[in-house]
């Protein structure tokens, strides 16, 4: 679907005009790239993901530390953040301890302020909803979003299926396989597709949604369910796929750290590509192909 | 971007609906989990070399200080409520029911795990002999250890379990722990194991158990200690 432009009322450069969200200059028109159910589905899933991540936190933080196996081997975390205290029982140091080995990381993990006192704390108030250590609460949050987040997935990969969304514009087909090393040189260049090949995912930006949508997805519901000790009557294979209930927590908190990973590299490249273009279409759905017939 | 979520948690319709998904996710375990699904039970060389003690690792009344000394000799444990023939069981009777002895995984709302091995009388036999009534829809545990100011008669311990749950087959009153007597920090001389709930839904030092129809009028009428703190009395999860 195609409209006609805008009409510029100035002469302005390209980047200019952007700031001002004009479509540039130059042969151009809007393209409609986003339908609304995905629109809708993404945004959704963008404020469950911000809330799972910060209550996920302050859950954490009521025993911050991660282990290997069925249970916890207090002697030998995989990951602790930790406090020290001086001679008066004062917080004076935070360390994270990854296997053994000892960072000091005062201020933001294992020690932080909250009201200018240096407090044992897992990861930062800034960092996590409540921003107080509340683990009822927290909990509250984390379930009530998880389940949106699940019916909201749901609902996405059965419309995405059925609508053909994810065939058409998700799966990587052949050519993209063939052209990713050269898509990884222009994306490390921050050279961005552009004109008509603007309209479709690119190969690795196919191969990063369809990892987070169809691996890491399921992989952390999985990993959370597989921490509920009834679920793990209902369904024994749950911890067992993950090496036992505390390697499923230890699970999960990476995937969380994945799906952060990814929100940055994401953000990265939507600022890097074109930020409000890039955001005007994922609200609007309408997205400027600058250059036809170029590409 | 999240800074409105720190006012909402403050808000009574917020907190309602979030307090309604409790229910959502206790019907789904359920459906999925059925009454009969077992926590898996673990081998011996699994079992964890300090299983750690939570929560209160001593009462410390004068009253437990005597059941102590004398190695509770007088130690009951009441069964009353709706049921028809309420009992008063000394732990030599505990001890010499049937006994099930399950290698289970403790997990804690905390998030910490730990594997110990467990004995003692199935509840549902328990119960069976005291003939609950049909109304009868929740167990409601009472413990010996005080939470708050001392002698206040409404801040012991307490919990409180769906009947269904409290007869599954691995739901004991556990009085061994790792072969031995169970010590003061793991709830001696008696606790509940509640093997598909998290570690607040099993309560130590346990003297009465009471059946009822409702979680009104008992404690603060959340169903338990923890949950009148703002716990999810759901502990499946």
């Amino acid at each position: 679907m195609t409209v006609d432009t805008e009409k510029a009322p100035l002469h302005l450069p390209d980047g200019v005009r952007a700031g001002l969200g004009l479509a540039p200059a130059g042969p151009h028109y809007f393209f409609y790239r986003h339908r609304a159910w995905v629109r809708a589905a993404h945004w959704i899933n963008a404020l469950c993901l911000a809330i799972l991540l910060m209550s996920g936190l302050n859950i954490f933080n009521a025993h911050p530390a991660l282990y290997w196996g069925n249970g916890s081997n207090f002697e030998h975390p995989a990951l602790m953040l930790g406090a020290y205290a001086d001679e008066f029982g004062m917080v004076d140091r935070g360390v994270t301890v990854i296997g053994g080995h000892e960072f000091t990381t005062t201020g933001v993990l294992g020690a932080s302020k909250i009201d200018g006192q240096l407090l044992a704390r897992g990861f930062p108030s800034w960092a996590t909803l409540p921003g107080p250590n509340w683990l009822a609460m927290a909990r509250q949050w984390h379930f009530a979003f998880a389940w949106i987040l699940v019916l909201n997935a749901i609902g996405f990969v059965i419309y995405g299926l059925w609508s053909r969304h994810f065939a058409r514009d998700l799966a990587p087909t052949r050519q993209d396989i063939a052209h990713l090393p050269r898509e990884i040189a222009d994306h490390a260049r921050l050279k961005f597709p552009r004109g008509e090949k603007a309209k479709h995912y690119n190969g690795l930006q196919k191969l990063a949604y369809c990892a987070v949508i169809f691996v890491l997805g399921p992989l952390i519901v999985m990993t959370g369910l597989a921490m509920s000790p009834t679920m793990d009557a209902a369904f024994p294979f749950l911890p067992w796929l993950f090496g036992g209930r505390q390697s499923a927590r230890a699970i999960h908190f990476l995937c969380a750290f994945s799906f952060f990973g990814f929100f940055v590299a994401h953000i990265a490249m939507v600022i890097l590509s074109g930020s409000w273009n890039n955001l005007r279409s994922m609200i609007t759905g309408w997205y400027v192909i600058k250059g036809r017939g170029r590409d | 971007m999240l800074a409105g979520c720190y006012d909402l948690d403050e808000k009574p319709w917020f907190t309602g609906a979030l307090g309604k998904v409790e229910n959502l996710t206790r019907e789904a375990q359920h459906l999925f989990a059925g009454p009969h699904t077992l926590a898996r039970e673990y081998t011996k060389a699994d079992i964890a070399p300090v299983f750690r003690a939570n929560g209160t690792l001593d009462p410390g009344t004068p009253d437990y200080k005597v059941h102590l000394a004398n190695g509770f000799r007088d130690w009951r444990v009441t069964v009353s409520g709706l049921v028809d023939h309420p009992l008063s069981l000394p732990m030599e009777r505990i001890r010499a029911m049937p006994q099930r002895t399950q290698i289970t995984r403790h997990d804690c709302v905390e998030g910490w795990s730990c594997i110990g091995e467990w004995s003692g009388p199935q509840l549902a036999v328990v119960l069976a002999a005291a003939a609950p009534q049909p109304k009868a829809r929740y167990a409601v545990f009472h413990c010996a250890d005080p939470m708050t100011a001392e002698g206040d008669p409404d801040h012991y311990y307490y919990e409180s379990l769906e009947l269904r749950e409290a007869m599954h087959p691995q739901t004991i009153l556990a009085h061994r722990l790792n072969g031995e007597m169970l010590d003061v920090p793991h709830g001696a001389p008696v606790r509940l194991r509640a093997e598909r709930q998290l570690g607040y839904k099993q309560p130590k030092y346990l003297q009465r158990i009471v059946l009822t129809d409702t979680l009104d009028g008992i404690g603060g009428g959340k169903g338990g200690y923890w949950e009148d703190q703002g716990y999810t009395w759901y502990g499946g999860i």
